[in-house]
């Protein structure tokens, strides 16, 4: 698992497990200074370590403390609250992050899986394929808030003059295509070369390869880099500040060229109100919005660890 | 007779319409391939065109400028600049230790298997937790806490509030995940031929991780740093949320401050004219710098896997 | 192992489901008018915008959603001037510059909505804290740091200041809250007013912590105890933030009540543009920082359905809208005003050429 979170722009390349190896148990003198500082840096490590993992329980305990009151059907199926009104919840902010990230989704997904096609199948060592890949990490690296700039510049003060649900889902794009150019390259990579060459034998083409051998073959790899990438898009705000905006309602498929929520704009919106009401949700959607995360991650975690690729 | 000849076996060679599908296809993986060089090219002009305006009007002053005042069209980026820089570099001194803790406690036999596995993918959540939530959770629980911490020491309460440190603090939150994955691959790729010679020589569990994983693993660890680094400037919610938004030069860690990412989402949707080019010109420069600082972290990452591979083999 | 073709109907199907699944939820009044308007601009007046909306919709008629964007009353004019909005909104009535910017064609009118007041909210203990004009401006300018100032101290004798550093919470985003603010800063203060002048942003002293709206100014000052700030009423009222009386024209302090806008617009009438400006209103009982605020309509539409809605959400805004106002810390227009503003709405036309 740890290869794929790499790949997927943590940057660096998988490694091999290897055999533990453990200082020798023999006699251990308590009384050496060496053994002591040993002992010492040891329980230091530990205690960091642990500290390092205090924030994840604290955010959760957090958001349940506090988001977890507010938790209602109500929440998932209702419009905003305005200050004067009590009451409501954020259906329209579900409905705008499952639109634009399946948008993003769309978009991201075929781009990316045939560009992974590429530089595993076809283009393995060509200079091309060594400058995409290179584009692709940079692309990775490229702060997200960038992806809203670009999309903002080409098509809210480009082409449709104000904020729209496609500008959102562009930028998203944008966000996901490098994580599922990464992990799809790496998954397809990882397909026995064994298996291809039985399938050339009785006569396919390498596209009949790709799709009947290769893509079935790494498809939990892709998933986990696509469920990867969709945890991501779904937590993001910056590119959606000022591509998608802010709502109170349900959105109008008649009126494409407006304004659309998100979970995560909500929160930031609602952050700082004064209404109580919409303070906590503030929370509550946080803690949605965090639960959702969490769980397509897992969801990720589950599909690489039931696949017959997986290396451990 | 060839019908029958299909029927009977598994394979035959491939038609004439397989063939040309097959090159239809070859050309349009190449053709998305190409897209994606296109697509930051698209990225880099169109920031760069807006950008131009401002470029003409300020030229390189603006790096160096401290104004940012929208009435008089005079505007610099030099706090942000520095509060980018300061923000992220605090950020990975408080990482760094801490990410390098996790990354050894993970890798060196502390633990029983599966509190690796455990620690590990607790870690790895914490990379999944959104901006946002970070942000809000920083001003609900992050500031009050260091209000109370710093009682302590004597500062008043008044002293603390959006600033530097809680901004530098979650912003090391966010950016552990990255050095301790990155940290612990470079960590785990060290050699057990190296370990098994330490050990046989007599050394203790830390003189062995000091003296010879660490310093074999240098070079990716360092890595590690440069690339959470290059995370941690590109960073935009948190920050924007925790660190006070003012466009101040200051050393002091409870002075608010401002970064580039975070003027950008504070600005840029009600900007415009020569404001809304001003914060494309801070659009380019923050690019140019994440893109510098991950390439200089690939690079040496490429470099530390040439170096541990050369030595394998 | 997964079939490719599973595999990639999940990969489509899932995200194609959600689309489905989440578009079902509008329900328009049938034979009545239905479709959306889009504006931007003002934070100052966007919770009673946005509640008005939402009451409208929610209560008179369920097909119409009029999106608010609260992003400032720089944004709102530039939207009305690049064409990008149906409307805009803004505390800073259009100057004859950007009002000669917008399209000929189209026309411009500046219709006042409601009014408010900016006032300046604390977080300390201190109760009924009493500013004069020149420690106004003088806290704001940066010359004035701390609680327990002599400045401060002379005008509230009695009781005791902290002796805790002032931080000042502004707005980082142009404003019509800042130029309203600053408007009345310029009138009581020439150094003020050589230094920064009235204007939407301010390149303030170093140390103030900028927030973005007046949402993000009230939460500022929530958040951080000692801060100060300007924000307008409601947010302050809403937030059950401490206000400090200011000293009016007349040399009296005022505290901030609705009675004390009224007294404060009291003094002049509307124009037949419906600009004004009151910077320093006269009068006792005056508080001394009040604005209307506009929202920024064309003269002409090319879309028929946009006007009707426009009209009609406007018209219950400027009467029904008005009983809901004061609740929310806005003044209420008298009639005389509003019978004013709604002639002008009601000159608003379809284009015949589109």
């Amino acid at each position: 698992m740890s290869d794929l979170y790499a790949v997927a722009g943590l940057g660096s390349q998988p490694v091999a497990e290897q055999p533990r190896v453990n200082p020798p148990q023999l006699e251990r003198n308590l009384r050496s200074v060496r053994n002591l500082v040993s002992a010492a840096l040891s329980v230091i490590a530990v205690l960091l370590s642990m500290l390092a993992a205090l924030p994840l329980f604290s955010v959760l305990a957090k958001l349940i403390a506090e988001g977890g009151a507010s938790l209602s059907l109500q929440c998932f199926t209702e419009e905003p609250p305005t200050v004067m009104t009590a009451g409501g919840g954020f259906g329209n902010a579900i409905e705008g992050t499952a639109y634009m990230v399946s948008f993003g989704c769309l978009l991201a997904i075929p781009f990316g899986v045939m560009v992974a096609i590429y530089l595993a199948e076809y283009g393995l060592k060509r200079r091309l394929a060594v400058v995409i890949r290179f584009t692709t990490k940079v692309l990775t690296g490229m702060p997200s808030i960038l992806a809203g700039v670009f999309a903002f510049g080409v098509f809210v003060l480009g082409v449709f003059g104000r904020p729209s649900p496609f500008a959102g889902g562009v930028a998203l794009a944008i966000l996901m295509l490098p994580t599922v150019i990464l992990t799809a390259e790496e998954a397809i990579r990882s397909v026995p070369a064994k298996m291809k060459h039985a399938a050339v034998g009785m006569g396919c083409t390498a596209s009949q390869v790709t799709w009947k051998v290769t893509l079935p073959t790494a498809m939990p790899g892709i998933l986990t880099g696509v469920m990867l990438a969709i945890a991501r898009a779904a937590g993001e705000t910056a590119p959606l500040l000022f591509t998608a905006g802010f709502s109170f309602y349900f959105f109008d498929w008649s009126e494409p060229n407006s304004p659309m929520s998100s979970l995560s704009v909500l929160i930031y919106q609602f952050a700082s109100s004064f209404a109580e009401r919409q303070q906590s949700l503030a929370w509550t959607a946080a803690l949605v919005l965090v639960c959702f995360v969490l769980a397509v991650n897992l969801i990720g975690q589950f599909i690489i660890s039931r696949s017959p690729m997986s290396r451990r | 007779m060839s019908h029958e000849y299909q029927r009977m076996t598994l394979s035959r060679p491939p038609t004439r319409g397989e063939v040309l599908s097959d090159r239809w296809f070859r050309w349009s993986t190449f053709g998305f391939g190409v897209a994606v060089i296109g697509l930051l090219i698209a990225i880099l002009l169109e920031i760069g065109s807006q950008a131009l305006p401002a470029m003409r009007e300020f030229g390189l002053g603006f790096l160096a400028d401290r104004e940012w005042d929208p009435n008089k069209n005079d505007f610099g980026i030099l706090p942000q600049i520095w509060g980018t820089l300061y923000s992220s570099v605090l950020a990975l001194l408080v990482a760094s230790v801490f990410g390098l803790a996790v990354a050894i406690v993970i890798s060196q036999n502390f633990l029983p298997r599966w509190l690796e596995q455990v620690l590990k993918n607790v870690i790895e959540l914490l990379a999944a937790i959104p901006s946002v939530v970070y942000g809000l959770w920083g001003i609900f629980v992050v500031i009050p806490a260091l209000r109370s911490l710093l009682a302590w020491f004597g500062v008043p309460p008044s002293e603390v509030s959006s600033s530097m440190l809680p901004a530098a603090l979650v912003l090391a939150i966010m950016v552990l995940p990255t050095i301790t994955a990155v940290a612990r691959d470079a960590i785990v790729s060290v050699p057990v031929k190296l370990k098994e010679a330490a050990y046989g020589l007599g050394a203790t569990r830390w003189e062995c991780i000091l003296g010879v994983v660490l310093p074999t693993a240098a070079t990716g660890i360092f890595g590690a740093i440069v690339l959470a680094f290059g995370r941690a400037l590109g960073e935009t919610m948190a920050l924007a949320m925790l660190i006070g938004n003012s466009n101040v030069l200051s050393l002091d860690l409870l002075s608010p401050g401002n970064t580039l990412a975070a003027l950008l989402a504070n600005s840029i949707p009600e900007a415009g004219g020569m404001q809304l080019s001003a914060l494309m010109y801070a659009a380019v420069v923050l690019l140019f710098i994440t893109l510098a600082v991950n390439i200089v972290g690939s690079l040496i990452l490429m470099r530390a896997n040439r170096n541990l591979l050369g030595g394998h083999a | 192992m997964m079939s490719l073709r599973r595999s990639l109907f999940v990969l489509v199907a899932a995200p194609a489901f959600l689309l489905v699944a989440c578009s079902g939820s509008n329900a328009a009044a049938s034979g009545e008018l239905s479709g959306s308007l889009s504006g931007t601009g003002a934070s100052f007046p966007a919770p009673l915008y946005q509640a008005w909306f939402k009451m409208y919709h929610d209560e008179v008629n369920s097909g119409i959603k009029v999106n608010y964007d609260s992003q400032g009353s720089s944004k709102g004019v530039r939207a009305v001037i690049a064409g990008t909005h149906d409307f805009g909104a803004s505390d800073a009535a259009m100057k004859d510059s950007e009002l000669a910017e917008v399209d000929p064609q189209r026309g411009m009118l500046m219709l006042p909505m409601t009014a408010g007041a900016v006032v300046v909210a604390h977080n300390t203990d201190i109760q009924d804290l009493k500013l004069d004009r020149a420690t106004l401006a003088d806290i704001f300018l940066g010359k004035i740091s701390r609680w327990n100032d002599p400045a401060i101290a002379a005008t509230n004798a009695g009781t005791t200041l902290p002796n805790a550093k002032i931080t000042v919470v502004r707005r980082s985003d142009g404003s019509g809250t800042t130029y309203a603010f600053t408007n009345h800063l310029s009138a009581i203060s020439s150094e003020w007013q050589s230094k920064h002048g009235v204007s939407k942003s301010v390149n303030w002293f170093d140390g103030a912590l900028g927030a973005k709206g007046n949402e993000g100014v009230t939460a500022g000052i929530s958040q951080n105890k000692y801060s100060l700030g300007y924000v307008e009423f409601s947010y302050a009222d809403k937030n059950n933030l401490q206000t400090a009386a200011l000293q009016n024209k007349a040399g009296k302090f005022v505290k901030p009540t609705i009675a004390s806008f009224q007294s404060a617009l009291a003094g002049d009438p509307l124009p037949a543009n419906m600009r004004l400006f009151v910077p320093d209103p006269a009068g006792d009982a005056s508080f001394p920082i009040v604005t209307y605020t506009w929202i920024l309509a064309y003269k002409n539409y090319d879309d028929a359905n946009k006007v009707a809605i426009l009209k009609d959400v406007l018209n219950w805004c400027l009467t029904e809208g008005q009983k809901h106002s004061e609740g929310q810390g806005y003044v209420p227009l008298p009639t005389t005003v509003t019978d004013k503003v709604r002639a002008a709405v009601n000159t608003i036309k379809v284009t015949a050429n589109g």
